[in-house]
């Protein structure tokens, strides 16, 4: 890996490996170069620094995760993607050309090349499902033959054909946001961005929206950057991520490298809602410090990397010859890559305790005693 | 009551919707557009121009301060210029409509500001000018709003008619102060405020009804 490279994706808090891995295109769709936001102190209020020496580049095609806790910057970064908010400092390339250069006229045709969708879905009550697909066409200049057509399309598209006539009072949330999407789709965007755009919405239709979005990526190589506090929405649907903290980029690469190998509180964080590091309450509360006679040592082991957690139980029990037992565990997997942990009993006789942490420490799995079980 | 009387209500009836009719339509070309961008223009908006903004404002509020007989008759000169004439109905029209219009942009301006700043935010990002969000979204979105607020406004401008008379502005407030009032009829001050009520009812029954067909936040649950 070179430093060139380093310099245009990764942070320099990101760990190595992400960073190789996360090689740039040469040709990225969104380029952030040298970027602050800060909104100046107003009528009393402080000043913030929304964002700062932010350098990451989105490959064209992906879908890019960007999570932060709220407050993070994230809505103010995918603001500069579109041109609704001007950086402080440096510059927003999207699909080569300097948005955050642009005003006026020029402006309003390059945002017609950058769709989005919001949390709270932004339709207009006052037309119809149709009529709010037709809205960003008619600011285009479309004919109306031209609108009509492209709107059947892209409401067979999101797979709401029949609610062509339907006013947004009458439809569910997940239907609201098919309509955002077609909307967002309609000028034929290169990017789609995505604030938070599931978070109203409940489990279930979140994750056929999402599904949704991955088709349309998959079927008409739209990029598409999501925004979000939700890690179920990027170990869904993102291939790269982001992790924004305090308005700077704290990690980025990868999903899979990202959260297999987290290097920040805030990433280690994230991946905990989606794993949990604590004990089942039943096994937590047995758990004692002093070995009691017959009793078991409890060692969790961290694991991490396609396939990592399938065989490890049933190869320490052969090569070591124990009886492990398994007290919990919890695997989940992201980009592809398992992530988890393992609670394991060991039978407390010997030395067996000290061979299974160095037969672990020998393979790379991280791992810790936490105590004894009778 | 006698037939001359009753002509006299039904031609002073058409004197004040001659006046409100015509006032109202006026009041609303130049008070809509001055609401909108009063909604439009303070700082970091879609029209921002905090200065002037602030002039428009103070503008609207000291016309909005003065008494509307006083403003009758304090632009008179004005009137002359304009209708060619200071006496009648149609001259009357000139103070009905001053009046009305930064009445209308007031109410226009709050019902404009009842539209969610996401939707312009939303237009915003798929390139809409202003002037485009102004028609295609803020207009549209308010338009409940906006049939109440013209409603209101036509109800107020019938009650400001009745001081025309004044100026020999005719109408049904006149023909009130003159024949029931000065000439002690009675049965002329009742016929003319039955008439006054059933006029207002009116207004504000097809106001309504017509917000209702436009509004498509609440017609389905």
């Amino acid at each position: 890996m070179n430093a060139h490279q380093s310099l245009a994706v990764g942070q320099p808090i990101a760990p190595p490996e992400a960073m190789s891995r996360a090689a740039p295109e040469p040709d990225p769709m969104v380029r952030f170069a040298g970027i602050s936001k800060i909104y100046p102190a107003y009528r009393g209020k402080p000043g913030v620094n929304a964002l700062q020496d932010i350098d990451f580049a989105i490959p064209r095609g992906s879908i890019t995760g960007v999570i932060g806790r709220s407050g993070a910057g994230k809505s103010s970064l995918v603001r500069l993607i579109n041109g609704l908010e001007k950086p402080t400092t440096g510059r927003v390339i999207v699909d080569n050309s300097d948005i955050s250069a642009l005003a006026g006229r020029e402006l309003r045709l390059a945002q017609r090349s950058i769709g989005m969708i919001f949390q709270h879905f932004n339709l207009l009550s006052s037309r119809t499902a149709a009529d709010n697909i037709a809205l960003p066409l008619e600011i285009a200049g479309w004919t109306r033959a031209d609108i009509k057509a492209r709107v059947a399309e892209l409401l067979t598209l999101v797979g709401i054909a029949d609610k062509h006539d339907r006013y947004p009072s009458e439809l569910s949330g997940g239907q609201k946001q098919r309509i955002g999407i077609a909307r967002a789709l309609a000028t034929r965007p290169s990017v789609l961005l995505s604030d938070e755009a599931t978070s109203a919405l409940d489990p279930q239709t979140t994750r056929a929206i999402l599904d949704l979005l991955a088709n349309i990526n998959r079927e008409l190589g739209v990029t598409i950057v999501l925004i979000t506090h939700e890690m179920t929405v990027v170990r869904q649907l993102a291939k790269e991520v982001v992790v924004l903290d305090a308005g700077r980029v704290v990690e980025s690469g990868h999903v899979a490298d990202i959260f297999t190998h987290p290097k920040h509180p805030i990433t280690q964080s994230f991946l905990a809602e989606v794993i949990g590091d604590s004990l089942p309450v039943s096994l937590a509360s047995r758990i004692v410090a002093e070995p009691p006679a017959g009793g078991q040592a409890v060692i969790r082991v961290q694991v991490r990397g396609a396939g990592a957690g399938d065989t490890v139980v049933a190869r320490l029990a052969r090569e070591l010859g124990l009886d492990v037992a398994l007290l919990s565990a919890r695997i989940d997997e992201i980009g592809g890559q398992h992530v988890g942990s393992l609670v394991l009993g060991i039978p407390g006789r010997g030395d067996a305790q000290a061979r299974v942490l160095a037969w672990l420490s020998h393979y790379q799995f991280p791992a810790e005693h936490l105590g004894y079980v009778a | 009551m006698s037939p001359e009387l009753i002509n006299l209500i039904i031609q002073a009836t058409g004197e004040s919707l001659y006046m409100v009719g015509i006032a109202a339509l006026l009041g609303t070309a130049f008070g809509l557009p001055l609401g909108v961008f009063l909604a439009t223009s303070r700082k970091g908006e879609l029209f921002a121009a905090p200065l002037v903004n602030r002039v428009l404002g103070a503008i609207v509020n000291a016309t909005r301060s003065t008494p509307f007989i006083i403003l009758v008759v304090a632009i008179i000169p004005f009137t002359r210029l304009v209708a060619g004439t200071s006496i009648g109905s149609t001259a009357a029209i000139v103070p009905l409509t001053i009046a009305s219009a930064p009445f209308i942009a007031r109410l226009v301006e709050a019902a404009i500001r009842e539209v969610d700043g996401g939707l312009i935010e939303t237009a915003s990002s798929f390139g809409a000018s202003p002037m485009q969000i102004v028609l295609k979204v803020l207009i549209p979105e308010a338009l409940p709003g906006l049939v109440l607020a013209l409603t209101l406004a036509v109800v107020s401008l019938l009650g400001y008619s009745a001081m025309v008379g004044a100026v020999g502005g005719g109408g049904l407030g006149d023909l009130g102060i003159r024949y029931g009032y000065q000439r002690f009829m009675p049965e002329m001050m009742l016929a003319v405020v039955a008439v006054l009520i059933a006029l207002v009812q009116l207004v504000q029954s097809a106001g309504d009804y017509l917000a209702r067909r436009v509004n498509r936040r609440l017609r389905h649950r």
